[in-house]
């Protein structure tokens, strides 16, 4: 094993799958020179040269438009959206195209696809720059969601990612990527199946289902929480479609109780949708009532006093654990 | 330029097999048989058979609602896509994106989409894919004159002329946006003007005249081939038929039908074959009689296929 940053296994992943891969290039706004804004593609522009590093105008609807013309005809391509916000712009793009094709056409037409795209707060970025759309992404049929929250998890299901004949957006962490996120990864090659949800940490009173940074927020509450004799079991599903259901209601046979811990406005987010899972398959597995821990509806502020407010942290967790343990 | 007379010939013989299939189209929905939307394309015929005959078996198109042309001069299959039409299992697509949606790989069309201007995004990336993979593929983007409005035809032409990729866009001006006159839409009167702003060609053809619309895209992919970049060419073009099969054409006068239906590109283009010997009035009927008895059959087939099952349902879909 050797220990790299969260940015460091990103960076790892692509370049070890266009290093296997002739096909597999990059389109995204300033990922030449910069390595994309915040670095994580540093690096492959020295090694891999124009054709394969491509420096797009501003113009998210041509990048994943490009993409889906490109995959139709025998590349694998890598989207970089600079922010997940920007997702917005070739919304009709991914909606409409990207991941209808494939079943509109009778499965004759292939699109595998990868867009990669930083998310989530934490750096003070306001409200157009911070956000986790993930509950908004859940609801695109065929769309592959992955959200990765340790460097072991991000090298391996992005590379599994970019191996999908199916489009797969990548979600990673901003507060992860910026606060240089340590972890260790295997020296050989290895990949991580998609739709394989991990077991953080186990424990018996409460299951916490939760990704990304809100992971290690859970990890921490959970250490605190053990002081006072309650046992956390930490579920991550890794990837949101597919929902890895399996793993998150075999924890809850075990604990009885389900706090979803998400970095977003509960309304349509992942939270309300594993919330609704559980209610609907393992009812009878509830010793009490569901809860979620999430931000309040507003967007994301800018001012860093609001933002740590708005972010569910800590101790927002161990209070709605407290309520039902 | 010299065309030789096996392609008048293939240009003539496509634009009749296009009218026959659409033909029947608009009967099959006229009978209740074909559900959904149908944007039929009767006048057209010239902008689908004369860009096909200058490109190869292996180039690419994008294509748009009113595709079903495109998609026959390219090689695709008239059964198959009646029955696609018709929503049965046998269709190109198994019966799960019908007339609008049209889609064959095999033969290069990589889709019709009735979400506008996004084929030039999906030609766009078919051109990059061809100068990536090193071969001398073209991608040519079919699109209606609304489209010249909408975001992705500017992100498209942009990105394709900023890397000089192997792209001829079409845009097939019948002045009809659905009901919204194009010229009521933008203050441009020359469409072309449009092609100044990204620094490429942009070259206004008769659209109902096919020798004419051959010449100036053969031209353009000749230019693109040789890795000099897009082409955007205005083909000025008539649709006879309403936006969709239903639609009364209210916004239209009389006259201005009139003039459209004068300007039909299959009784003119065969009075010039004639005329230039390429084909004498026998050879000409029989072209439409085996185009007649080819869609008859494409009929026959989507009729008496299955719809498909339910099992079908579930599959070809993966998150």
């Amino acid at each position: 094993m050797k220990e790299i940053t969260y940015l460091k296994a990103i960076n790892e992943a692509v370049d070890e799958e266009m290093a296997r891969d002739p096909t597999v290039f990059i389109m995204g706004e300033d990922v030449r020179v910069w390595g994309a804004p915040l670095g994580e593609l540093k690096g492959l522009f020295e090694k891999y040269g124009p054709k394969r590093i491509l420096d797009t105008p501003i113009s998210e609807r041509a990048i994943i438009g490009a993409a889906i013309g490109a995959a139709a005809t025998g590349l694998r391509p890598i989207t970089h959206i600079m922010f997940a916000e920007f997702l917005g712009v070739c919304m009709s793009e991914i909606l409409n195209i990207l991941c209808k094709l494939r079943y509109m056409t009778g499965g004759k037409v292939k699109l595998p696809v990868t867009i990669m795209s930083p998310s989530g707060a934490g750096i003070s970025a306001a409200g157009e720059h911070s956000s986790c759309l993930d509950g908004l992404l859940m609801s695109i049929v065929g769309l592959k969601i992955v959200v990765p929250s340790t460097p072991y998890d991000a090298k391996g299901l992005l590379k599994s990612a970019i191996r999908d004949d199916n489009p797969v957006i990548c979600l990673y962490h901003k507060s992860l990527l910026v606060g240089g996120l340590k972890g260790e990864v295997p020296e050989e090659e290895y990949t991580i199946p998609l739709g394989k949800g991990d077991i953080k940490r186990e424990g018996s009173d409460v299951t916490v289902v939760a990704t990304l940074l809100m992971v290690h927020r859970a990890l921490a509450a959970a250490e605190k929480l053990q002081e006072k004799g309650i046992s956390m079991e930490v579920i991550d599903p890794r990837t949101l479609a597919p929902l890895d259901k399996q793993t998150i209601i075999d924890s809850v046979r075990k604990t009885g109780r389900l706090v979803i811990m998400d970095e977003e406005p509960k309304i349509g987010s992942s939270a309300a949708e594993i919330l609704a899972v559980v209610g609907e398959e393992a009812f009878d597995l509830l010793k009490a009532p569901m809860k979620r821990v999430c931000a309040p509806n507003t967007p994301v502020p800018f001012s860093p006093a609001l933002e740590k407010i708005w972010m569910p942290d800590e101790e927002d967790l161990i209070k709605a654990v407290n309520e039902i343990v | 330029m010299a065309i030789e007379k096996e392609k008048l010939v293939w240009m003539y013989r496509t634009m009749v097999r296009h009218r026959e299939f659409e033909e029947r189209v608009a009967k099959g929905f006229a009978k209740g048989k074909i559900p959904g939307f149908v944007h039929l394309s009767q006048g057209q015929e010239a902008t689908a058979a004369g860009p096909m005959a200058a490109l190869r078996k292996d180039d690419y198109i994008t294509s748009y609602h009113r595709g079903h042309g495109h998609l026959i001069a390219k090689g695709g299959r008239p059964d198959l896509m009646m029955a696609e039409l018709y929503g049965k299992a046998t269709g190109i697509m198994k019966g799960k994106g019908g007339s609008m949606h049209l889609t064959d790989p095999d033969v290069g069309d990589l889709g019709a989409d009735g979400i506008l201007a996004t084929q030039v995004l999906t030609a766009t990336g078919a051109a990059l894919s061809a100068k990536y993979r090193g071969t001398d593929q073209v991608a040519v983007c079919f699109i209606g004159d609304g489209c010249i409005n909408a975001g992705s035809f500017h992100e498209g032409l942009n990105m394709a002329a900023a890397w000089k990729l192997p792209l001829v866009c079409i845009c097939e001006n019948n002045i009809w946006g659905e009901s919204t006159s194009i010229y009521d839409s933008t203050n441009l009167t020359k469409l072309t003007d449009r092609a100044v702003g990204y620094g490429i060609p942009g070259v206004a053809v008769d659209g109902t005249d096919p020798i004419a619309v051959y010449e100036v895209v053969a031209e353009a992919v000749a230019r693109a081939r040789k890795g000099e970049g897009p082409t955007f060419i205005e083909a000025k073009t008539c649709r006879w038929r309403g936006h969709f099969e239903g639609d009364s054409q209210s916004y239209r006068t009389e006259k201005e039908l009139d003039e459209c239906k004068k300007r039909d590109p299959i009784p003119r283009f065969r009075k010039k074959l004639i005329e230039m010997g390429v084909l004498t009035e026998k050879e000409a009927d029989k072209i439409r009689q085996e185009a007649a008895e080819e869609m008859d059959k494409a009929v026959k087939f989507a009729e008496e296929s299955p719809f498909p099952g339910p099992e079908e349902l579930l599959t070809d879909v993966y998150a």
